[in-house]
């Protein structure tokens, strides 16, 4: 386990650079994370993206399914990568905060 | 000087077949010595790290490897493995040792041109250690740092135009037997359609879009050597149609000994002469050949081609001229309602480029089971649930005899409204007939 300290804020992380704890997620976070994850500029869309994420995951205590998350968006598998390079997984969630994606990946 | 004492897995340097431990410590020594002066961009002393806690593993009897692990490449949802020591203190070697799915040529043909390509880049930015191939099928690159996953998909895509296999819930790298390559026996060109799903279906191999994973395997016929029937979610098995070929001369030839049962598969012991009534006759499954000592018959629409002739005397029959290919869908392991083998969907295809019969149902299976695959439910899970009827309506088969072992034995069976007149009905229209 490491500590991340960015603006003032300090952040417990693990190796693949997940938050240990989705309640310690702020907005510095996303702007932390969002180098190392190929994005430059964050927009609506990424916000959006990031917003179901965390109100499914409160609600049902999972990250939604792919097809979930495009239906629920509106923004095709495409278009998630496009806000996202390394995807829904690696990409949205961490910068979500939520926990890290499990099983035989 | 070995970095670490291994007495456990030395005792696996001993006895005839090739010591993986022998190997890795060739390959220890040889980044030791670095000979061709590489700047090894992980530590070079990674092999030594991997033997050191593959050793404390025997002692512990316990993996020394953390939960899962989330690393890739940009673009992509999978292909690679990300994997973290325990112990990252004692073996720093292997603090990562994420492993990297490097997609397969079909068949698995090489040049050594490619291979020491692939390798001079392993070596650089690796631990020099492989997987020559996965089960799904991958070449695996195993065990490399973060910070160089970008940089191998760089090199293996600019230099070497290969790229990454699939990993998540997606389309895993399809397999193939070698097929036409090698083999008289197949009924259809195996390494062709699996080159041709695979690239039609890149999108769905490298982002995961799936309820969970999903396998094709290739198998040129009921032989199975990719061993598709049990290790893909859609097995592609080759058949024909119509008659086996005989040629009665080499018949006799097998009677007579001059040719050897089976290829000479059992040569290393005395099973006495050939026997064509024993070894063959008796042996078909649904007895519908016969040999009256001068000419070989077989009643070919009785014929399962389950293959066991054809194996047995390869000079003599051959399949059939009319050749396709048979479609079965669901196998996979036992998590989590049960291990399932395919159960056959489409009897017979053929199997002609550009191939869109074929897509055509893939991509009716994958429309309905992303709609009503559960999150991990493979697709063999999902037919249980909603019922192999379902599978035909989306896919257009007819249902035929073909598509069960047996019919059911229970009598719980579900009609459409539609086929019945209509389920509504006026309990008092009843009553006027029946009184309570």
């Amino acid at each position: 386990m490491a500590t991340v300290e960015f603006q003032g804020k300090s952040f417990e992380v693990d190796e693949d650079g997940f938050l240990q704890k989705f309640e310690d997620w702020s907005p510095d976070w996303v702007e932390y994370v969002k180098e190392q994850e190929g994005i430059k500029e964050l927009t609506d869309e990424h916000k959006k993206v990031i917003e179901f994420l965390q109100d499914y995951y409160r609600k049902n205590g999972i990250a939604p399914m792919v097809r979930i998350l495009s239906k629920v968006t509106g923004y095709k598998l495409k278009h998630i990568y496009e806000l996202f390079p390394s995807g829904p997984g690696k990409g949205a969630c961490k910068m979500a905060g939520l926990p890290k994606p499990t099983g035989c990946v | 000087m070995a970095k670490h004492q291994t007495p456990m897995l030395d005792e696996l340097t001993k006895g005839p077949w090739p010591s993986f431990v022998d190997d890795v410590k060739a390959e220890a020594a040889r980044r030791a010595e670095n000979k061709d002066g590489i700047e090894f961009q992980i530590p070079a002393d990674v092999c030594e790290d991997l033997l050191g806690v593959l050793e404390l593993s025997y002692k512990d009897k316990e993996t020394h490897w953390k939960h899962g692990g989330i690393v890739g490449v940009f673009g992509y949802g999978g292909g690679v493995i990300g994997r973290y020591s325990d112990v990252p203190k004692q073996y720093p070697g292997i603090a990562h040792f994420h492993t990297v799915r490097v997609a397969q040529p079909g068949g698995k043909f090489y040049t050594t041109e490619h291979l020491r390509a692939l390798m001079d880049i392993w070596d650089l930015r690796g631990s020099g250690l492989t997987n020559m191939h996965g089960s799904t099928g991958d070449i695996v690159f195993l065990g490399t740092f973060t910070e160089q996953l970008e940089e191998i998909f760089y090199d293996i895509t600019h230099k070497l135009n290969n790229d990454l296999g699939g990993s998540g819930s997606n389309l895993r790298t399809p397999a193939d037997c070698m097929g036409m390559s090698r083999c008289e026996y197949a009924c259809y060109d195996t390494m062709a359609l699996c080159y041709a799903l695979t690239q039609e279906y890149q999108d769905e191999l490298h982002r995961p879009a799936f309820p969970y994973k999903f396998k094709f395997k290739f198998d040129g016929c009921p032989n199975g050597c990719v061993a598709a029937l049990a290790r893909s979610d859609l097995s592609f098995v080759g058949t024909w149609k119509g008659p086996i070929r005989i040629d009665q001369k080499a018949v006799a030839g097998y009677v007579g000994g001059e040719l050897k049962p089976n290829a000479g598969a059992h040569a290393s012991r005395d099973w006495g002469k050939f026997d064509i009534q024993k070894e063959v006759i008796d042996l078909c499954p649904t007895k519908c050949m016969s040999y009256d000592g001068k000419t070989l018959s077989i009643d070919d629409k009785e014929c399962y081609r389950c293959m066991h002739c054809i194996n047995t005397m390869p000079a003599a029959l051959r399949v059939g001229e009319e050749k396709g290919v048979a479609i079965l869908a669901g196998a996979k392991a036992p998590i989590l309602d049960g291990a399932q083998m395919s159960s056959l969907l489409v009897p017979f295809m053929k199997v002609e480029e550009p191939f869109d019969e074929v897509k055509e149902l893939v991509e009716n299976i994958w429309e309905w089971w992303m709609e009503e695959g559960k999150n991990r439910e493979r697709l063999g899970e999902t037919l249980k649930r909603l019922g192999f009827q379902k599978i035909l309506e989306v896919t257009g088969v007819q249902a035929d005899a073909r598509h069960v072992q047996h019919p059911r034995e229970n009598p719980y069976i579900f009609w459409k409204e539609d086929e019945v007149g209509g389920w509504k009905r006026d309990i008092q229209e009843y009553r006027k007939r029946h009184a309570r």
